[in-house]
Formats: C-alpha cells, sequence, structure tokens
C-alpha cells in the first residue's frame, strides 16, 4: 500500500509540473498585434508583398501596426489545420470547398461565399501549360499532351487543390469535344499515363519540372507558370490552351477565431482591401487575374497570341481569349469531389 | 595469411568508405555546395535572415526542453525497469521504444486526435486559454514524443551489465537514493548518457513529419528550422534553403564533435 | 542497443534500492501524456467504425498497393544496411585506419538531417542530370521517381540503427574465439559464420527491425523522391496524408492504426527475439 502511495505521489506532482510547464509556455500573449492568414502553396509572393501593402494602409488609416503571420501549404491540408485549431483569422485558400470544411466545423459562419463581392473571390486564376524553350513537343492544346512521347507533371488530385483544377480543365476540354463519359475517362487515363511524377503539392510538381528537369509539360496555375518563366528567363515558354476552368480561389474571415482574438475589424478590412484599386494592380502584377475588369483590362495582353515565350515587358501578360468553364458547370464542389475524387470516383477508376 | 587479412581489410575498408560517400558525404556536400553556389553573401544573408533567426531560437528551445524532459523520463524509466521487477514492466518497456517505430505523420495525426479542436479535451484546454496544436507546446511535444526513447534505450543495457551489487550495498549502508545514483551509478552510465543526450538532440534538431502536422507553419512563430527549409524551398529559394541546412548539418556535426571531446576526457 | 527485458531480478527479492514509487510514478505519467493518451484516442477514433467499413478500408486496392511499396522497399533498404552496417561495425571496432574517428562520428548524421532536406538532396542528386542520377541514367538505371529512389532515400535513414546495435557487440566480443578459429584453419568465412554471426545475431536483428520499422513510416524523405504514382510508387503514409486532405479522418486513422499494429508487432518480435538470446546467454 506504501508502494502506491508513493507511485501516486509522484504522479501527481508530475502532472501538476507538467501542467504548469504546458500552461506557462501555452499561453501566449491574449492581446493580439498580429493576424493570422492561412493560405495556399502558390499565394507566398501575393501576400508577402499584400502583407506589407495592408500594413500600410492600416497604419495610415488607424495609427495602429499590425503584423501579418502567414502560413502556406496545400490548400486542403491548410483547412484540415485550422478545422483542427490553427488559430488563423483569415483563410484565403484554394478552393472554396476548403473552406467549406471549415465552416462545416462551425467556425465559419454560412454565406461566407457572400460576404465579399464577386463570391468571395477577389482574383481568379486559370489553368496553362509550361513548356520548355522552344517548345519542342509542339504543345498547343490539350489534345497534344496525350501523346505517347509527351512527360507531363502535375500534382495528385487526391492531395493538391491546384491538381483537382487541372484534373477538371482536362476533364472538360475532352468534354467540349464531345466525348462521352467513358471516352473522357479514356482520354483522362492516357493523360495520367504519360504523368511522370504526381507529387503531393503544386509547388512540388513545379519544382519538379523546373529544377529537376522532370517531363515535357507542367500543368499548372497561370501564376505559378509566369513565376517560373521569371525565375529561370528564356527556359520555358507559357501555352494558354482553348479552354480551361476559371479557379477562384476563395477568401473568408474564421468567425470564431477572430470573435476569441478579437480582431473582427482588421480581418475584415485585410480582406475587404483585397478588392481596392491597389490590391487589385499588385494581383495582376503577380499574375493573378484581379475581378475588377477596369484594372484587368491594362493587363491583357494585344496580340493574338497564345504561347508567351518570355515575360511580357509592358505588363501584359492575360490572354483573354480562352473559353473558361467553372466548377458550377461540374454541380459545384460537394458534387465534385464525390463523383471524381472520392474513394472509387472516377479518378481512382482512371487508375484501375 | 596475414597478407591476406590486410587484403581483406582494406577492401573492406573501401566498400565502407565508398558506402559512407555515395549515402552521406554526396548528399550533404551537395547541400553546402549548393547553399554556396550564389556566392557567400547570399549565403550569409541567408542564414542571418530575421526569419532564420526566429526559427533558430525556437529549433534550440525545442531541443532543450526535449533533452530535459527525456533525460528525467530516460534516467527515471531506466532505473524502474533495470532495478525492480514488477508486473507490467515488459508492456513498459515496450511502450517506451513504441515512438521509434511509429511514423512521424501518424504521431502527428494522434496529437491532433488528441488535443486538437475535434478531442473532446479542446474545450478544456480552451477555457484555460491553452493552445497545444498549433503552438510552441504542440511543436515540444511532438519532439518530445519521437525522441522519447533515445535517452533510456542507451542507459538501460549498461544499468542491466554493471547489476546492482554496489547499489544494494550502498543503501544498506544507509545512503539515499540521490547519493547513490550520483556517486555509484551515474559514473557508470555517464557515456551512455551522454550518446542518448546527443542521439536526442540531433533527432530533435532535426525533426520534420511530426512537427510539421503539429505546428501550422505560421512564419516566425512557430516555425522550426527544418521547416523553415521546407518554407524556403518551397518559395524557390533553393540557395536559401540548402543554406539554412547547411546550418542545421554545422549544428549536428558540433554536437557529435562535443561527444567525441567529452568521451576523451 | 540491448533489449530492455533482457534483464529480470531474481523473484522475491527484497527492494534495498530505494526510489520504486518515484521513478515508476514520473515513468507511467508521461508515457500516460506522451504515448498513451495519444495512442488511446486513435483506437478511439478507429472504433467508431463498423469492423466491414474498417475492413474495407484498409483493404482498398490503393492502400494494398501502398503497403506492398511500403513493405518491399522498407524491407530491401533494411537488407542493405543489414549487409553494410555489419560491414561497416566490424571495420570501425577491428581495424585501425586514418579517418576512422571521422567515419565513427558521421554515422549519426542522419539523424539530425531533417528527413525533408534529405529527400530534397538525394532527389537533385539521383534525377538524371544528378551527380550520381547521370551515372546511373548511362548505366540505364533511373534513381529518382521509381522504387529504387525510395530505397535510396531509405538507406539514407536507416543508416545508423544496425550499426550502432552491432558495433558494442563486437566491442565486447574478445578476440580469442576467431585467433583459435584461424589456428585451427577455418576460412574467414567460416570464422564468421560459425562464431562471429551467432553472437551478434540478436544485436544485428534488433537494429535490422528499428530501422525496418523506421523506413516504414517514413515519410519526409520519400515524398520527394518517389514521384508518388498511385499503384507504383505510392507509400502508406502518403494515403495517410491524402486520406486527410480529403478530410477523410476515419480511413486515415484507420491506415494508421493497421501501421501502428505493424510497428507494435514488429517491436514484439524483436523482444521475444532479444528475451531468448538474453536467456541463452546465461
Amino acid at each position: 500500500m506504501k508502494k502506491l502511495y508513493g507511485v501516486l505521489k509522484a504522479v501527481t506532482c508530475f502532472v501538476f509540473i507538467m501542467c504548469v510547464a504546458v500552461v506557462s509556455s501555452g499561453c501566449s500573449v491574449n492581446k493580439k498585434d498580429y493576424i493570422i492568414n492561412v493560405s495556399y502553396d502558390p499565394t507566398r509572393e501575393l501576400y508577402e508583398n499584400y502583407n506589407s501593402l495592408f500594413e500600410k494602409h492600416w497604419k495610415e488609416k488607424t495609427g495602429e501596426s499590425i503584423e501579418i503571420i502567414q502560413s502556406h501549404g496545400g490548400s486542403g491540408k491548410q483547412a484540415l489545420e485550422v478545422a483542427n485549431g490553427l488559430e488563423a483569422d483569415v483563410v484565403t485558400l484554394a478552393l472554396e470547398q476548403d473552406i467549406q470544411a471549415i465552416a462545416d466545423a462551425g467556425m465559419i459562419d454560412d454565406g461566407f461565399t457572400d460576404e465579399f463581392p464577386d463570391e468571395s473571390a477577389p482574383y481568379t486564376s486559370t489553368i496553362v501549360f509550361l513548356v520548355r524553350s522552344g517548345n519542342p513537343k509542339n504543345i498547343s492544346d490539350w489534345g497534344d499532351i496525350l501523346k505517347d512521347d509527351v512527360g507531363v507533371i502535375t500534382p495528385n488530385p487526391k492531395t493538391s487543390g491546384g491538381a483537382r483544377w487541372n484534373y477538371l480543365a482536362a476533364w472538360y476540354y475532352f468534354e467540349s469535344q464531345g466525348q462521352s463519359e467513358d471516352e473522357i475517362i479514356e482520354s483522362m487515363r492516357k493523360l495520367y499515363e504519360n504523368v511522370l511524377v504526381l507529387d503531393s503539392g503544386a509547388r512540388a510538381s513545379t519544382t519538379s519540372f523546373v529544377e529537376n528537369g522532370q517531363g515535357d509539360v507542367l500543368i499548372a496555375w497561370e501564376n505559378e507558370a509566369f513565376l517560373s518563366m521569371l525565375e529561370y528567363p528564356g527556359e520555358y515558354e507559357v501555352v494558354v490552351p482553348s479552354t480551361s476552368i476559371l479557379c477562384q480561389p476563395t477568401v473568408a474571415v474564421v468567425d470564431e477565431m477572430v470573435k476569441k482574438h478579437g480582431t473582427e475589424n482588421v480581418a475584415e478590412e485585410y480582406l475587404d482591401y483585397l478588392y481596392s484599386d491597389e490590391a487589385q494592380k499588385l494581383e495582376a502584377e503577380n499574375y493573378y487575374r484581379p475581378v475588377n475588369k477596369d484594372i484587368a483590362e491594362k493587363y491583357v495582353i494585344q496580340e493574338d497570341e497564345r504561347v508567351i515565350k518570355e515575360v511580357p515587358e509592358d505588363g501584359r501578360w492575360m490572354v483573354n481569349d480562352i473559353e473558361l468553364t467553372d466548377i458550377e458547370h461540374f454541380g459545384g464542389w460537394k458534387e465534385t469531389t464525390r463523383k471524381h475524387f472520392g474513394d472509387n470516383g472516377f479518378f481512382d477508376r482512371i487508375y484501375e | 595469411m596475414r597478407k591476406e587479412n590486410k587484403l581483406v581489410k582494406w577492401i573492406m575498408i573501401s566498400i565502407c568508405a565508398l558506402f559512407l560517400f555515395v549515402m552521406l558525404v554526396l548528399p550533404l556536400g551537395y547541400i553546402i555546395y549548393t547553399s554556396l553556389s550564389d556566392g557567400v553573401k547570399s549565403f550569409i544573408s541567408s542564414v542571418t535572415d530575421e526569419y532564420t533567426i526566429k526559427a533558430m531560437k525556437l529549433t534550440i528551445i525545442t531541443t532543450l526542453w526535449a533533452v530535459g524532459i527525456n533525460t528525467v523520463f530516460g534516467l527515471c524509466a531506466s532505473w524502474c525497469l533495470t532495478r525492480f521487477d514488477f508486473k507490467g514492466k515488459k508492456v513498459i518497456s515496450a511502450l517506451i521504444d513504441l515512438p521509434l517505430t511509429i511514423s512521424p505523420v501518424i504521431a502527428g495525426l494522434v496529437f491532433l486526435l488528441t488535443y486538437g479542436r475535434q478531442s473532446v479535451l479542446y474545450p478544456l484546454l480552451e477555457k484555460f486559454g491553452i493552445s497545444i496544436i498549433f503552438a510552441v507546446p504542440g511543436v515540444i511535444i511532438a519532439t518530445i514524443f519521437v525522441t522519447f526513447p533515445y535517452i533510456s534505450r542507451e542507459i538501460i543495457p549498461v544499468l542491466n551489465s554493471i547489476g546492482t551489487d554496489e547499489e544494494e550495498a550502498a543503501a544498506l549502508m544507509g545512503m539515499n537514493g540521490f547519493e547513490i545514483f550520483r556517486k555509484i551509478t551515474f559514473p557508470h552510465i555517464r557515456w551512455a548518457f551522454l550518446f542518448g543526450v546527443v542521439l536526442c538532440s540531433a533527432r530533435a534538431m532535426g525533426e520534420f513529419g511530426a512537427v510539421s502536422v503539429l505546428s501550422g507553419h505560421l512564419k516566425g512563430l512557430t516555425n522550426t528550422l527544418p521547416l523553415h527549409v521546407e518554407m524556403l524551398y518551397q518559395g524557390y529559394d533553393f540557395t536559401g534553403a540548402f543554406a539554412v541546412s547547411s546550418l542545421l548539418i554545422l549544428m549536428a556535426v558540433v554536437i557529435l564533435i562535443l561527444r567525441n571531446i567529452l568521451e576523451k576526457k | 542497443m540491448v533489449s530492455l527485458t533482457g534483464y529480470m531480478n531474481k523473484k522475491g527479492q527484497k527492494r534495498v534500492i530505494p526510489g520504486f514509487g518515484l521513478t515508476l510514478g514520473i515513468t507511467i505519467s508521461m508515457l500516460g501524456i506522451i504515448v498513451l493518451i495519444p495512442l488511446c484516442s486513435l483506437v478511439i477514433y478507429t472504433a467508431k467504425l463498423s469492423p466491414k467499413q474498417f475492413i474495407d478500408i484498409i483493404t482498398g486496392k490503393r492502400v494494398l498497393y501502398a503497403y506492398w511499396v511500403s513493405f518491399s522497399t522498407a524491407f530491401v533498404a533494411s537488407l542493405i544496411n543489414a549487409v553494410m552496417g555489419v560491414i561497416m561495425a566490424w571495420v570501425l571496432v577491428k581495424y585501425e585506419f586514418p579517418g576512422k574517428k571521422i567515419m565513427d562520428g558521421m554515422i549519426e548524421l542522419p539523424f539530425a538531417l531533417p528527413t525533408a532536406v534529405a529527400g530534397i538532396a538525394l532527389t537533385h542528386l539521383t534525377t538524371t542530370d544528378g551527380w550520381i542520377g547521370s551515372l546511373a541514367d548511362k548505366a540505364g538505371i533511373k534513381i529518382a521517381y521509381t522504387k529504387t529512389g525510395i530505397i535510396f532515400a531509405l538507406v539514407f535513414v536507416g543508416i545508423p540503427f544496425v550499426v550502432r546495435s552491432v558495433q558494442p557487440v563486437l566491442t565486447k566480443m574478445d578476440n580469442s574465439y576467431e585467433e583459435a578459429m584461424e589456428i585451427l584453419g577455418a576460412t574467414p568465412f567460416r570464422t564468421f559464420r560459425k562464431v562471429i554471426f551467432p553472437e551478434i545475431f540478436p544485436a544485428l536483428f534488433g537494429g535490422f527491425t528499428m530501422a525496418f520499422a523506421r523506413c516504414l513510416g517514413e515519410y519526409g524523405s520519400v515524398v520527394f523522391i518517389a514521384g508518388n504514382k498511385p499503384f507504383e510508387t505510392e507509400i502508406a503514409p502518403l494515403m495517410i496524408m491524402s486520406k486527410l486532405q480529403e478530410f477523410d479522418y476515419t480511413a486515415a486513422t484507420s491506415i494508421a492504426l493497421l501501421m501502428l499494429i505493424t510497428a507494435f508487432v514488429i517491436l514484439m518480435i524483436n523482444s521475444v527475439i532479444q528475451y531468448k538470446a538474453a536467456k541463452k546467454a546465461k
């Protein structure tokens, strides 16, 4: 009995010490002079620039200084972390569905797509091809990447938000060619047979293509493609296919967390300011398509050109002659996920 | 016979050298080579970057915590497992080893389930304003988990092999527990203990998988050095990423050299 | 690294050494907070599934293939490490040569290097334009983005395990047996097989299982080098991650639980072998 008592005593003491230790290190300062923006992979450069713009704006407006702390990663993973308690004040993710998952966890109030203009998507993007300089495999549209000798790089739609857009853009092309469902699956199978590396995220794919020299064509976010051209001048070309998909990265305020942190105002303003002229320009300069039509107009490419050999000096990079479908065409994200990317969905069937 | 042995000796040595060269020296060399490919200046600027320094601080704090807690635990566990006999001893020793064999991804996942927002513990933690997951404590706990068995695994075999005679004698002579430990046991296990600490701190510094699940990648807040490396790499800053990696290699090498120096004394 | 279970106190011995309550208390509470409670939550989470759902998830075609990839590559990698580990331990213990200290000190480096960094560096080295990859390419071998690449990364991760378990045993073994065998005219190979190998076997096996278990769960370095193609180079930990991305917690925890059980079984097998070896030694 005495023995047991000793054990108990030690356990209590120890647990107490552990608790004190955790509390002392876990109890961060309650008053916050920063907000956390949880975003997805390709927006690093954009938000780095935008944050300094906003910090200035906030200082001018309120006289307070604010710091924005960024977190980047695969869109799905980021949403998962927020839903599990990552204390994000705002989320700026690749898919509406990822934000829906946070809303499903009860942290964001319903109707977040109506909270800000344009379905809460201040900028959009699309899916294009990045090929090696001179376009040695003559790739101009989706049909060309099915050829046997073409090596394709795209991330895994199961783990990457960007990859889902890639997949759907390809699907839409084959659909618009009048193919039946079985034929589309056959075409998609051919496409994914050509895939050399199926990375877990968009950035990892870009690295495989650019740094490690894998494949002939990278299916990528428009901004990723231009960024690669910018980083490696003269080595790559952007090819804009005839059809693609309108990607609407959604933004939202995480209601539960801003209430907890008392950061409603600044979080709200942070997202709202994304629609300001300055921010819209910044987005366009980072190769996102701003929703403000007047500003977007200034970045539209003049010549009738689908292949962009180098980053245009006049800043006009946007190819507008492209038929864009959107997620509504596929019946919304919920439906699409179940049908295409869920267990035994079309994507699984492609690989069977 | 002698000659043949010599030949065998050198063949064996060269096999080892070749293996280590390809598997260890080349990758590490490649990292250092790439980190310097843009010149020393850019190397220094990436290493002294504000966020690198913050990440380094966090890594050091985490490592200290992990080593500290695992030292207490390792000493206690090995004392109680080798000096006493009790029911459930085997289970305890198997459980201690378990973290070694668990995928860091799973380790991250289980902590997410235990202390995350969906867990039953969350409201309780919330009430006291404690955040574990996606905050520094989470990073520390994950690191403690992956380095859990390192110190005790080193000490236990030594304690087993020296037996208990000396300690029993000392106890009968009326020495108290701490004195016995300090004067009699510790000198025996000093090297094993030190080796455990070295392994533990090396592993703690480099842990990526579990920490990456639990940290939330908040730049400047919960990014450890390995996560910072990943972040730089994903941001196309390859030389920066490799520069910070070589910093980690350097820290590891320093720890290993320290061990050698201490061992000689 | 000898078994934890190797030592048994004589039954009924009176405890004269103090500190039982304190040390056991701390051990149990630490185990509870760090290991037991989290692992229980995993089991509880999975228990929400019916057995049939659970079995359906863990026997999905892709999941099964991912296990196969993980197991086969981890096995081959640990085997390579076992062979190389014994040779390296032998060289480090039995021979004197310049640079030995450095070689000895290097062994732990894979522990300290973040697995992601290792993965990145190895991938760069082994793609067709990398330093190693270009040589291998000439010989017609592709390393990066194939199973060979996965094995390559896993060998890197597992280097320290076998060396560090065999080394102390070899150090302790005195040379008299070998010398006797030599005088009796046995070939070195025979000496190794008959005398040395049985001695180091438990330690070797212990190191091997540790390396194997570690490789089985390795994620950070493998995702970079694997190519991650379903039914080809997709590993089990990646399946867990990908299930998590789909918000499919239950599937992720099911696969995780299975891997956890595997790890535990591996440990138990090792434990039994170590125990037997220790008994035999007595």
